[in-house]
Order: C-alpha cells, then sequence, then structure tokens
C-alpha cells in the first residue's frame, strides 16, 4: 500500500460515530476552545488587575506584581503547570485533610483554566501597562477638566484608548492560550491533543490523527486572526493610518 | 481692583496662590478675581507660571496653598492644598470649560460624540436635547459638516473649534484657555480666535492664557502680566499694553512685538 493509499484508508477513523473518532475529536475541541476562552478571560482580569498594581499601586504592590510577571514569564509554561497543578491541588488538599474535610478531585477543566489564566495574567499585565500608558495624557485630562469621575474615566476613555494599543498583544496571547491548552496533556486532560494521541495509538493511525488535530488548530487560529483583525479595525476608529500599518 | 469692581458677582476668586513642584516654587501667592462677564487676560514669559495658575483654578494642579472660590463657593481644601471633596471638585470643574493648547479632543469618539460625552454621561442630560444643543454650537463654530467626523481627520483650527464647542456643550459658567492657538499654523489662528471673540462678545466670562497680545488687548476687560510666579503688573488693556509701568513687562511686550 502506497502512503495515499493508506490515508484515505485511515480517514474512515475520522467518520463522526464509532468506530470512528470524530465525534470525540469535536468534545475535546470543544473542551480545548472552553479551556482557552476560559484562561484568556481570567488572564485579562489578572491582567487588568496587574496593570493598574504595576501603575499606580503602592511599592509593596509593584514588587509583588513584579516578582510573579518574572517567574512566569522566565518558566517554562510546561513547568508552571506541572507546579501549579500538582502543587496546588496537593497542598490544597493537605489544608482540607488539616481542616478536617474531604480530599477533593480537582476538575481537571477548573485547573486548567486557573493555571493557563495564571499564565495568561502575566502577560496580560505587561501588555495592559503599556497599552495604558500609551493612551495620550491630555486626553485623560480633558475628561478630568470636566469632572468625570474616575471610574467612568477609566471605562470611557483608558479603556477604549488603550484597546487599540493592546489588541495585537491580546491577540498573540490567545493564540498561545489554545495552543497551550496543549500542555495540560501532561496532567490527563482529555483536551484535544491528548484525545489526539490516544486514539492515534489505539489505531495506528498517527499520521491522519495528527494530521487532523493540526488543521484543527490552524482553523481556531485562522478564525481567531479574522476576528481580532476586526476588532482591531474597530479600536482604530478614528485613528489615522499610519505608513506599515 | 477699581475696573473689574462693578458689582457684578465674583465668578472665579483666587487668593494667595501658591505651587511648588517639589523644591520648584512656581507661584509665589497669586491673586485675582474675574466677575461675570469678565475677560481676563493673563499674559507672561514662558515658565512664568501661567498654566499652572489656570491649572489650579479647576484642582488639574493642586495648589500647595491659597483659596479658591468658584461663584462664591470656596474649594475645600485641606491643609496640604488637596481638595478636601471629590463631589465638589468635579461639580466646579463641569461649571468651568477648560480649552487646551493641544485640543485633546477623544479621538476614539467623533465630533458629536466628544461633545455629547460628558452632558449625557455626566450630567445626565436627555441624548436628543444634548445633540440638539452640541449641533448648534458645531454651526456656531463653522463645523456644522463635521459632526460625524473623528478629530484627527481635521486641521488644528477646526480641531480646537471642536474642543470649544465642546466645552461650551457643558454649559458652563466660565471659560478656562490655556494659550488656545499657540499649537496652530499661523494661518489657523485667525478662525480660532474669531470663536473666543464671539464668547467674549457675548459676554462670556473667561480667564485666557495667550500670546497673542493684540488679540488680549482687543478682547479682555482686564489684563495681568505674570513673571516668576507673581504679578508684576495689571490692568485695564490699554494701560497695560499702552503705557506699561514696569520694566519688566515693557522689556516683555518689546519682546513678543
Ligand atoms: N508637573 C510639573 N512638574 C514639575 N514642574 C512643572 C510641572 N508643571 C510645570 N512645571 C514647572 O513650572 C514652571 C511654570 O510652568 P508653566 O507651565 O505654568 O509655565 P507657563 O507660564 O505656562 O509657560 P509657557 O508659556 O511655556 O506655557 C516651569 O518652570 C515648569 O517647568
Ligand atoms: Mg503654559
Amino acid at each position: 500500500m502506497n502512503g495515499a493509499g493508506l490515508l484515505v484508508s485511515t480517514l474512515d477513523y475520522l467518520a463522526w460515530s464509532p468506530p470512528g473518532w470524530g465525534a470525540t475529536l469535536a468534545v475535546a475541541l470543544g473542551k480545548s476552545i472552553l479551556i482557552a476562552i476560559g484562561a484568556f478571560g481570567l488572564g485579562l482580569l489578572i491582567g487588568v488587575a496587574g496593570a493598574y498594581g504595576k501603575l499606580y499601586g503602592r511599592p509593596v504592590t509593584r514588587d509583588l506584581l513584579g516578582i510573579y510577571t518574572t517567574i512566569v514569564r522566565a518558566v517554562p509554561e510546561l513547568v508552571l503547570i506541572l507546579i501549579l497543578y500538582f502543587a496546588v491541588t496537593s497542598s490544597l488538599n493537605n489544608l482540607l485533610l488539616a481542616w478536617g474535610f474531604e480530599r477533593v478531585q480537582i476538575s481537571g477543566f477548573a485547573a486548567g483554566i486557573a493555571v493557563l489564566g495564571v499564565v495568561q495574567g502575566a502577560y496580560a499585565t505587561e501588555i495592559l501597562r503599556g497599552a495604558i500608558l500609551s493612551v495620550p495624557p491630555g486626553q485623560i485630562e480633558a475628561a478630568r477638566a470636566m469632572g468625570m469621575p474616575p471610574l467612568m474615566l477609566a471605562w470611557r476613555v483608558t479603556f477604549p484608548q488603550m484597546l487599540a494599543a493592546a489588541i495585537p498583544g491580546l491577540a498573540n496571547l490567545w493564540l498561545i492560550a489554545t495552543k497551550d491548552t496543549a500542555l495540560l496533556a501532561v496532567v490527563g486532560y482529555a483536551e484535544l491533543t491528548l484525545v489526539t494521541r490516544q486514539a492515534a495509538s489505539t489505531t495506528k493511525a498517527f499520521f491522519t490523527f495528527f494530521m487532523a488535530a493540526g488543521l484543527l488548530y490552524l482553523v481556531i487560529s485562522i478564525l481567531s486572526t479574522l476576528i481580532f483583525a476586526r476588532i482591531e479595525a474597530w479600536a482604530r476608529r478614528g485613528q489615522v493610518r499610519r505608513a506599515g500599518t | 481692583m477699581a475696573d473689574t469692581a462693578t458689582g457684578k458677582p465674583e465668578a472665579i476668586r483666587v487668593d494667595e496662590l501658591h505651587k511648588s513642584f517639589g523644591a520648584h516654587h512656581v507661584l509665589k501667592g497669586v491673586s485675582l478675581t474675574a466677575r461675570e462677564g469678565d475677560v481676563v487676560a493673563i499674559i507672561g514669559g514662558s515658565g512664568s507660571g501661567k498654566s499652572t495658575m489656570l491649572r489650579c483654578i479647576n484642582f488639574l494642579e493642586t495648589p500647595s496653598s491659597g483659596q479658591i472660590t468658584i461663584a462664591g463657593e470656596p474649594v475645600e481644601m485641606r491643609a496640604d492644598g488637596t481638595p478636601a471633596n471629590r463631589k465638589q471638585i468635579e461639580r466646579i470643574r463641569q461649571s468651568l470649560g477648560m480649552v487646551f493648547q493641544s485640543f485633546n479632543l477623544w479621538t476614539h469618539r467623533t465630533v458629536l460624540e466628544n461633545l455629547i460625552e460628558v452632558p449625557v454621561h455626566v450630567l445626565k442630560t436627555p441624548k436628543d436635547e444634548a445633540i440638539a444643543r452640541a449641533r448648534k454650537l458645531l454651526a456656531r463654530v463653522g463645523l456644522a459638516e463635521k459632526e460625524g467626523a473623528y478629530p484627527a481627520f481635521m486641521s488644528g483650527g477646526q480641531q480646537q473649534r471642536a474642543a470649544i464647542a465642546r466645552a461650551l456643550c457643558m454649559e458652563p459658567k466660565a471659560m478656562l484657555f490655556d494659550e488656545p492657538t499657540s499649537a496652530l499654523d499661523p494661518e489657523l489662528v485667525g478662525e480660532v480666535l474669531q470663536v473666543i471673540r464671539g464668547l467674549a462678545d457675548e459676554g462670556r466670562t473667561m480667564i485666557l492664557v495667550t500670546h497673542e497680545m493684540k488679540f488680549a488687548r482687543e478682547v479682555a476687560s482686564h489684563v495681568i502680566y505674570l513673571h516668576n510666579g507673581l504679578i508684576e503688573e495689571q490692568g485695564p488693556p490699554d494701560q497695560l499694553f499702552g503705557a506699561p509701568k514696569s520694566d519688566r513687562l515693557k522689556q516683555f511686550l518689546k519682546s513678543v512685538a
């Protein structure tokens, strides 16, 4: 059998219902996307708080945030995931046992979001900090001079102004989030990569399954890029296009 | 100040204002009063403290000491000069329209959106009312066609006229101008000055920091010459420009002529 023949014959494994693995892969893909969304969202929350903390917080806050972003950005994500997942689960359980509670099984889903969210938060902190600094001070001053209260000012002036500067970095971060979900395979969470590996080793159709998974990641990436391009165009409304942008 | 003591109520009053940036003592006890309808022009060399004084009036800068009184209401200050009551500051800022040298329109909003932003969201003016008022003001400053434009696509003169309209749209009790034409190309200065002149003619209270001496002489009811953080000389424009007393002012007027 030549390679093409092999591929055609193993394509049946991708059929929706068993013995095809299509539905299983689709579920795993859905989990990966949900985790990526959750982690990205959590990362944004941490990032907003972190950016404001780094810019306007007290020295202690700034130092703590500095330590957080430095460590997370220095240590490989895989190591962080192993540390956060196993260390956090076991210390949480030790705590629970010490307080006389039952041991809990932390859901891989929640843990995945938490772990990746903490990683994303460090990068988001830096991206948003830079974006806030890029807002022209005069525009903030104009709002202050007209008596706009601080929270409304942050929401209606600073946020939309910094969005344009933040979007390219955030788009990257989102793509990293989608791909980093694959790292959760090491803690046994059934996201797309782990399920692909199971399917491949069960059927021995390695090429077919990894190609399929690769294509799925590619599709996510292309769709995301399109969506972020639209958001960026909207965020940049009102800006004069400069050469090369 | 005999020339302004006409019995009209005081709109803005500054008493013994001091301001330091660190060890740099910028304002060394400045007092002034703008009564309703007054146009007070502030002139002086670069670094003399004109902007700082203007920005202390609406607390964009925190005075180091002194007293600011807006429409008879003293601004509550702590001993270190910081405002004691944020709500009061916000209310006072809403009653003072400020126009900056660099326009500072919000670039992510159209001209019309810039005008109605604070009236609708802060002052809670009904939106259609705010829009109607904004359109009237835009027509008045000659920008009726530009309501849907984004500021970055307009000339400096157009942006500054829009910024003036934005300040007016809050229906302020007084206007503060900080060198409104200094960032403009010479050929665009006239159109902005014309708008400001119109405001002076209709009896608006304003404090105007400017380098345009001819204009100051024409529109001001009172001129203050600031030097090194102190009022060196003040009086009606014809007296100040026509017969300056202090040597410093004479020299300054010669240098800008
Ligand atoms: N935020 C600040 N921090 C430190 N120093 C400042 C600050 N703002 C102003 N100064 C200093 O205060 C002095 C007065 O500045 P100000 O801007 O009030 O001058 P000005 O009269 O408006 O001058 P110009 O005509 O150049 O606008 C200057 O020496 C300036 O360097
Ligand atoms: Mg100035």
